[in-house]
């Protein structure tokens, strides 16, 4: 099946508009910047793909030590969850904002963003910090290394988003809305989103199974 | 201060190492000395250090892959030598702790930091062109994955001057490569190297599936874009898709060295079989990842040559999308022998025959362009037909080792090594050989010595089959791979002759390099005045050679497969009406002053310097946000400029 | 990081407004994938704390739950559709999930075979001494 047929048959009427969209030349930058960081999204989605397998096959390897049924907090896991879900619904709306030209409901909803972000993360460390404290830190048996790895490498993620938003908020106010600056916005928001999908399927794995 | 850094890293104390340190430092610093006392820095910068231009970055590519051709080929004659006359009582000249440093290096630099950067250095050079467009999507981000990838080549470059490579194979398997039983600093040069230059690489191939898919010239469909377009983007996938589990697979065990996790530790409840399986998820689609540009590479020269167009574009098409997605459903079939038991090795086994035949399906489209053609034995021709058998027979020998029973016998013996040459030698470095023959003067505007492409040509066909014809045999009698030393005395004949092979290749080395300097030497007789050396089907032979930094004055409207073919037959290769100013990117100092930080960052890891890791960690990043605060500023290109560069084009095909 | 090179078909130089080809949703979409959310975070924590759910198909459940939310984000807030533009981004989309199942299934189903065949390597270690 050629690709225009495929693309026929995924998408009707509109077909014979993508045919010529296809092949009508250089895509726009926009689209083109789109695209390029969706694939970065997809391959570090891949990248947690592989931690989230070595979970699964480490997570019974507790070496006699404490298991995520011992120390996982489900309120805590709660209200972090609630903190990254409303963050990512407040950079939505600053994107929205900033397309329809809203600058200070943009930086307010961006500042939101940040707020929030920074919650959940220090919720996070403050959890780290207390399993390491308990004698339940990542040298202490398999499950506990894939944990800290896969919930770090998450939290880490998370703590480059904020610098990035930081980056960003500060560009916009000295250079205004100008076309480059919305793309990395949109990146931006890409970016954020896509570590709150993260964070469900996490969130599922680690704690939710765990804490049965 | 200085974390496991002192005097005692260099080793002074080993003579053939400390003969190629000196020779390595002796020679990087006469290099240096000559470009400084030329004057010739500036001009490097500026053209080539921090150059955006797809068509500079890909030579760079390819020159660092023939760099580090030579210095894995060293390695590969120690080697022989070495196992030529290590026979019963006779050690050899290298010991065991050397020996496998050795190997290690060699699998590492040839797959990493040879074959890797050649393709991609080839896939960047020529696809934006036969594209029919001005550059890859992200100009900048293609020159920090060079820039990247280099400095991974760099750090294990250093550590023959400063500490050791690792001793454990060139995938590192725990539990020798965790910190209990390999505490040196060997497997922390091999894992840092490779993080950073596989970040290059990941870029690289988000770039180029981008440009691939968005960026194509006006009518230029999916069903007409050139076959090496098509392999390029399925190799970009597979990029895309396999290495961020390389990336997780070492930092796991990253994690494991330096902040003593178990993930793939003997205790803790670690699972060393954990890393096999992760490494080799990504370690199978790694080898489509280079053999299949190189099938699209010997798509566009066999249709060249044989002056047809390729038999059976669309099954093409379809047998490498679906190599692409079978490459991720074979893995297992690298660890057959380590119990996975019956059921999971069947499906597997099963698998591996299967992916074998959109290659055959590739193998005869190849033979039925050729069949009626008009045939031309150009030298990129020749490298074409010594793949096909070669490729033919070390895929055999891969169909055979894929029935699990068999690989019992097989795994890890010198079976396995001759298969596995078999095919990447046979493929990816006849496919290389023959791509830099074919575009070379599309990069330089002069083509290269004939005659010595014929020589080289030779001697790497037969000293090939030298080489390793005798280890299928010696590895059925039982010799197993990456040995020192052998007590069988009855093996030893055949490792002699495969040491005459690796002789026979070296003189194939020296023939390229000799055709090098030799074409340079007599560049004017050999000038390419059309752009078009070969009579060419695809949209890059329809630039001058070489191509101005814009690649095409007014971007090519496509309506067919082979378009520039179809521009000939139609007379429309002519000047346009009118030219319009075009936009092209400024160069950047980004991605070079990007990788000093990462070689920085990644060294002072490996050695445990802490406040040096932390302040290179932080420069680079500094870097990236200084580069991204300020927008990048175009230049325009005239109309007018335009205009005259390709006047001066036509009036030089006229001439020719 | 993203350059022009000289190569754009259409102009760029939209300042205000949403490009059509591009939609970047509405409040009312926002607003309603946050309310997905919360139903089936909320959902997830009651299958899992709960006896609400079968004990045999809770992990089923979660993961159902778990997809469906992750979904909802593509949706509501990645602009996932399978419009005829959108058609790259679907592929690509499928594509990355092909590989996530081959990866975590794969690895589950053969470290599982290998784990039961095979002595741990802690107690390989123990023989050795």
């Amino acid at each position: 099946m050629s690709a225009q047929t495929l693309t026929a048959s995924l998408a009707g009427p509109e077909a014979e508009a993508s045919r010529s969209r296809s092949s009508d030349g250089p895509a726009p930058v926009r689209i083109v910047v789109a695209y390029g960081f969706w694939l970065f999204l997809l391959s570090d989605i891949i990248m947690f793909s592989a931690l989230f397998a070595s979970y699964a096959v480490l997570s019974g390897q507790t070496a006699g030590g404490p298991s995520g049924h011992e120390l996982f907090e489900l309120r805590h896991v709660g209200i972090e969850t609630l903190c990254l879900l409303f963050s990512s619904y407040t950079c939505g709306l600053g994107i929205l904002a900033m397309e329809r030209g809203h600058l200070r409901r943009f930086y307010l909803a961006f500042g939101l963003t940040f707020v929030l972000g920074a919650t959940f993360l220090g919720l996070e460390v403050s959890e780290f910090v207390g399993l390491v404290a308990r004698g339940a830190g990542p040298s202490r048996s398999a499950f506990l290394s894939a944990f800290f790895s896969l919930v770090g490498l998450h939290g880490a993620h998370v703590t480059a988003g904020l610098l990035w938003l930081s980056f960003m908020v500060a560009q916009t106010a000295v250079r205004g809305p100008r076309d480059f600056v919305r793309r990395r916005l949109l990146c931006f928001s890409l970016f954020w989103h896509a570590l709150d999908i993260i964070w469900v399927a996490l969130l599922t794995l680690v704690y939710l199974m765990g804490a049965r | 201060m200085l974390g496991k850094l002192s005097w005692h890293a260099i080793p002074f104390d080993q003579p053939i190492p400390m003969a190629a340190s000196l020779l390595v430092v002796v020679g990087m610093l006469a290099i240096l000395s000559l470009i400084t006392w030329k004057g010739w820095w500036p001009y490097l910068w500026r053209e080539w250090l921090t150059s955006v231009d797809h068509k500079r970055i890909g030579v760079m590519y390819v020159l660092l892959a023939l760099v580090l051709l030579l210095r894995g080929f060293m390695d590969a004659i120690m080697m022989r030598s070495q196992l030529a006359i290590a026979a019963g009582s006779a050690q050899g000249y290298l010991p065991p702790e050397h020996y496998d440093q050795i190997f290690s290096a060699h699998g590492t630099i040839m797959i990493f930091f040879m074959a890797m950067p050649f393709m991609v250095g080839l896939m960047n050079f020529v696809v934006p062109l036969q594209l029919g467009v001005r550059d890859v999507a992200f100009p900048v981000l293609n020159a920090i994955s060079f820039w990247l990838t280099a400095s991974g080549a760099l750090l294990v470059n250093i550590s023959l001057v400063v500490g050791e490579f690792a001793r454990t194979g060139w995938l590192a398997y725990p539990p020798l490569s965790e910190l209990q039983f390999s505490p040196g600093v060997g497997v922390d040069y091999y894992l840092w190297a490779l993080q950073i230059s596989g970040i290059g690489t990941l870029l690289a191939g988000i770039n180029m599936v981008t440009t691939i898919l968005k960026l194509r010239a006006p009518g230029m469909s999916y069903m007409r874009m050139p076959v090496f377009c098509w392999t390029a983007l399925c190799s970009s996938m597979l990029i895309v898709a396999s290495f961020p589990v390389l990336t997780a697979t070492f930092g796991m065990l990253l994690l494991d060295r330096y902040v003593g996790m178990h993930f793939f530790t003997n205790d803790g409840g670690g699972n060393f079989m954990m890393y096999i399986n992760l490494i080799w998820i990504w370690g199978h689609p790694e080898v489509y990842i280079l053999a299949l540009p190189a099938f699209g590479i010997f798509s566009e020269v066999i249709a060249t040559f044989a002056g047809k167009p390729l038999f059976g574009y669309r099954s093409m098409v379809m047998a490498t999308l679906a190599i692409c997605v079978l490459s991720f459903m074979v893995w297992l079939h690298h660890f057959f022998t380590m119990g996975a038991g019956a059921d999971v090795n069947a499906i597997f086994g099963i698998a591996s025959m299967i992916i074998a035949i959109p290659t055959g399906v590739k193998l005869f489209n190849w033979l039925f362009t050729l069949y009626r053609g008009r045939i031309r034995f150009e030298v990129p021709l020749l490298w074409a037909i010594g793949f096909m058998v070669t490729f033919a027979i070390g895929g055999m020998t891969g169909v055979l080792q894929a029935v699990p029973p068999a690989d019992f016998v097989l795994h890890n013996s010198l079976f396995l090594v001759a298969h596995f040459h078999n095919v990447i030698i046979g493929s990816v470095v006849f496919g290389a050989m023959a791509g830099y023959y074919y575009w070379f003067p599309k990069a330089f505007g002069f083509t290269l010595d004939r005659r010595l492409g014929i020589v080289s040509f030779w001697c790497w066909l037969i000293g090939f089959y030298l080489a390793f014809m005798p280890l299928y045999a010696v590895g059925l009698l039982g010799m197993t791979r990456r040995m020192q030393h052998y007590a069988d005395l009855s093996w030893q004949p055949y490792l002699i002759v495969a040491e005459a092979g690796a002789i026979i290749i070296l003189c194939g080395i020296i023939a390229t390099i000799v055709q090098l300097v030799v074409s340079i030497r007599t560049r004017e007789s050999r000038r390419d005045r059309t752009g078009d050396p070969w009579n060419g089907r695809t949209l890059e032979w329809s630039t001058a050679s070489p191509p101005p930094a814009y690649n095409f004055a007014v971007l090519p409207q496509v309506d067919s497969l082979d378009a520039f073919w179809a521009m000939k037959q139609r007379g429309q290769v002519v000047p346009a009406a009118r030219y319009e100013s075009i936009e092209m990117p400024r160069n950047s100092a980004n991605g070079f002053v990007t990788a000093f930080f990462a070689v920085v960052t990644g060294f002072a890891m490996i050695w445990h310097i802490g406040w040096l890791a932390v302040l290179g960690l932080v420069c680079a990043v500094l870097t990236l946000l200084a580069f991204g605060w300020v927008e990048r500023r175009e230049q325009e290109v005239s109309g007018e400029q335009l205009a005259n560069d390709e006047r001066v084009r036509f009036r030089l095909m006229d001439s020719a | 990081m993203e350059e022009h090179a000289g190569q754009q078909a259409v102009s760029t130089g939209e300042t205000t407004g949403v490009d059509e080809s591009e939609p970047s949703g509405s409040f009312a979409m926002y607003t309603t994938g946050l309310a997905f959310a919360l139903l089936l975070t909320g959902a997830s924590f009651i299958v899992s704390q709960t006896n609400l759910l079968w004990a045999p198909g809770v992990s089923a459940g979660l993961a159902v739950l778990a997809i469906a939310q992750m979904g909802v984000h593509l949706v509501f807030f990645l602009h996932i559709s399978t419009g005829a533009d959108n058609t790259n981004n679907v592929l690509a989309l499928a594509f990355g999930v092909l590989i996530v199942t081959l990866i975590v299934s794969g690895s589950l189903w053969i470290m599982a075979h290998l784990n039961s065949n095979m002595m741990p390597a802690s107690a390989i270690m123990e023989m050795q001494r």
